[in-house]
């Protein structure tokens, strides 16, 4: 689709003009390149050397090869929350992409006062994470000390689901204006056309709605599933991890290993490593899988 | 066109050359850069800079780092080109991760200046830590509320005897309108009085009895019957149920200011959110066990030494140690330490301050009691170790676990921190 659009212009073809574009088009990238590499590609690669060292502090270090990796995968903290973070992050997608849809697909409907909806629902997350998971921790606490005798820092179960509860209630929001946009674009007249071919609701939604707000699905999915594994303040702020280290997840036990370790930090970073290369291969795929069922409008 | 442009990107790769070497320049006078830890003294440190500076002509900056991410804010500053030249370590752990920037400190004036070695963290002959206060916690009464139930704070003088006058007062609770003890949050912002502090009572005995005195790969737990006992006793006598201890919501200094229970644990540096009940209604009691009660003290010690930065410049580091020391002897300096920042401070002219806690606490190592020093500062990768027993402690409370787990969590944790903290 882009074959098409990239000589569109013929003014720009003609004389001189791609010639000096083509020149110094390198040089009109290079402020953000560099800022890319100042802000990326060095600390990025920084962090990798540093992962095969033992370190405190930058001044004093020392070589150690593979020693950091091997304590990394053999800490049952740092599997333990690899689990839980999985778990909550299969939770999370369905239970943000689903309920995001369905408020998306309401509020297209044309019901009265739509947009006053649109931006209630938006609004939680223009809140900090830390702040939104101290006010969901005193919440639930109260709910959880009146209608269950316990506490949220008691058990991991109670922790599990006020994270669930805390992120979809910050993050529906923004999926759904994605998913209306989405929807708002289907063309009308594919509508129109299904409907007299004598679609029913379902099949409409099935066939039509669905398969046309593909890219939004992709989009909502790769959004909601590496913030799912990334969750890092939410879960400093509602758990901490407690009780014991149960509701720890992989950020946070990065973070834990990184700074509360006396010694050595490399270990830390060696997880942040590990950590990376797993978001990076979960999240390509799922843009694959997705992508291959984006339809052309 | 093609002229402006080379033009432009010249001036700007000069800018970014000269950018790059605008921080080398330094003088020779040196400066004071202090990385401060306690945020409540802020204030006051950034006054007695300005003093000094005003005097001297030397700069002094201090930063201080928000509550409990002062570890954090050192690692990021002291790789900088301008890091503190004066930072604090807070115990022999500590020092083992900072060694590599201390200042062996054996000859400076400031470390003649303090009145006893004890106060130094030491290795051999070489000095890398000077303690710059030192405090001291225990069981602050309201003597007010405890003569309403019918005792006087002499009576208490053994763990048998605090238990049966907090039994006495929970037995009579609705009628006296208050409770033996305040709330033992164990929420992050209290736990530390539990899982620190408290278990710092076990953790010295222990370590007394087998004469430990550098941090050990194990412990034994030998008396964690008497901090269970302790423990009891804080969440059976106490304002609210042991259920909601984890909550966000309670607040002891509250309590014991708003005159609803007798005793709250905490220290001298506590003076300033309690003093509001008045000088003569406050007692401060030993942290009694049952072990040896009957010539117990306070627990007196410090997680707050000044140690110099070995890395920076001499002329930095010349400055940072005279700035030490003009604040240990000058009038000004000892002021602000005994009476803006209302340190006790081991040092020959240090002042006395205004807080009773302080006054009471000299007052029992002058009766010649011993002092149940902070055995907990060779606990290993200590948050981690804390937060763990804090875990335990309130599933015990709350009667979803039960004391074995406490126990795993004090003694087998040791171990698995020792190890991990050694990796």
């Amino acid at each position: 689709m882009s074959k098409t659009k990239k000589y569109n212009s013929s003014a720009i073809r003609s004389g001189g003009q791609l010639k000096s574009i083509k020149r110094y088009g390198l040089l009109f990238l290079l402020p953000t390149a560099v800022a890319f590499f100042i802000g990326f590609v060095w600390p990025f690669l920084r962090g990798i050397y540093l992962s095969f060292f033992r370190f405190r502090t930058l001044r004093f270090t020392e070589y150690t090869g593979l020693s950091n990796y091997k304590t990394a995968l053999g800490d049952q903290t740092f599997f333990r929350s690899l689990l839980f973070t999985t778990a909550f992050t299969v939770v999370s997608v369905l239970v943000i992409n689903l309920a995001a849809f369905f408020i998306a697909f309401a509020l297209t409907r044309g019901i009265r006062g739509s947009n006053g909806f649109r931006t209630i629902f938006f609004m939680p997350n223009l809140i900090g994470g830390i702040v939104l998971g101290y006010i969901w921790k005193i919440i639930l606490d109260a709910l959880i000390m009146e209608y269950l005798g316990s506490a949220l820092a008691l058990e991991a179960n109670y922790g599990f689901w006020g994270l669930v509860i805390l992120v979809s209630w910050q993050q529906i929001g923004y999926m759904m204006i994605i998913y209306i946009a989405g929807l708002q674009n289907i063309p009308g007249e594919y509508m129109e056309a299904a409907k007299i071919d004598g679609a029913n609701s379902w099949q409409l939604l099935r066939h039509i709605t669905i398969p046309s707000i593909m890219p939004s699905i992709t989009i909502c999915t790769f959004l909601s599933l590496t913030n799912g594994f990334k969750l890092f303040d939410q879960n400093l702020a509602l758990t901490n991890g407690l009780p014991f280290r149960d509701t720890e997840m992989v950020a946070l036990n990065i973070y834990k290993s990184f700074y509360e370790s006396t010694t050595n930090m490399g270990v830390g970073q060696a997880k942040a490593v590990i950590f990376f290369l797993i978001v990076v291969v979960i999240s390509l795929s799922q843009l694959y899988f997705t992508r291959r069922k984006e339809v052309q409008a | 066109m093609k002229k402006i442009i080379s033009i432009f990107l010249c001036i700007l790769s000069l800018c970014l050359l000269f950018s790059g070497c605008g921080g080398k320049k330094g003088s020779d006078t040196g400066k004071v850069y202090y990385l401060n830890f306690k945020p409540e003294q802020d204030k006051a440190w950034k006054d007695l800079a300005a003093a000094y500076t005003e005097e001297t002509g030397v700069e002094v900056k201090i930063v201080t780092a928000a509550e409990g991410k002062y570890e954090e804010t050192l690692l990021a500053e002291i790789d900088k080109s301008s890091a503190p030249t004066l930072f604090q370590i807070s115990g022999q752990i500590s020092l083992e991760s900072w060694k590599d920037y201390c200042l062996d400190l054996k000859d400076s004036a400031v470390y003649k200046e303090l009145t006893s070695d004890d106060f130094a963290i030491k290795e051999g002959d070489s000095v890398y830590g000077i303690a710059y206060v030192y405090e001291g916690y225990g069981l602050i009464v309201n003597k007010k509320l405890l003569e309403k139930a019918g005792y006087k704070i002499e009576d208490i003088n053994s763990f048998q005897k605090l238990r049966e006058v907090a039994e006495s007062i929970t037995a009579r609770k609705a009628e006296l309108g208050f409770s033996a003890f305040t709330s033992a949050g164990l929420a992050s912002s209290s736990s530390w009085r539990f899982s620190g502090h408290l278990a710092n009572m076990p953790l010295f005995y222990e370590f007394e009895a087998d004469k430990i005195t550098s941090q050990p790969a194990t412990i034994k737990g030998t008396y964690l019957d008497n901090y269970k006992a302790l423990w009891d006793l804080y969440i059976n006598n106490s304002t609210i149920d042991p259920k909601t201890l984890t909550s966000e919501q309670n607040d002891a200094a509250v309590e014991f200011k708003n005159g609803k229970a007798v005793f709250y644990q905490n220290g001298t540096w506590e003076y300033g959110n309690i003093a509001s009940i008045g000088d003569e209604n406050i007692g401060y009691l030993p942290i009694y066990t049952g072990i040896r009660d009957e010539k117990q003290g306070l627990c007196c010690g410090t997680e707050n030494y000044w140690a110099v930065n070995k890395t920076a410049s001499e002329a930095d580091i010349k400055a940072t140690l005279d700035f030490l020391n003009w604040v240990v002897t000058s009038e000004k300096g000892t002021t602000a330490l005994a009476e803006s920042m209302g340190f006790v401070s081991p040092f020959r002219s240090a002042k006395p301050v205004d807080n009773i806690l302080c006054n009471i606490m000299n007052d029992y190592v002058a009766e010649g009691r011993y002092n149940v020093s902070w055995a907990f500062n060779f606990t290993p990768n200590v948050d981690s170790w804390r937060s763990n027993l804090v875990s335990a402690l309130a599933a015990y409370s709350a009667g979803t676990g039960d004391w074995e787990a406490v126990r795993r969590a004090f003694v087998d944790g040791w171990a698995e921190q020792y190890k991990l903290s050694k990796q």
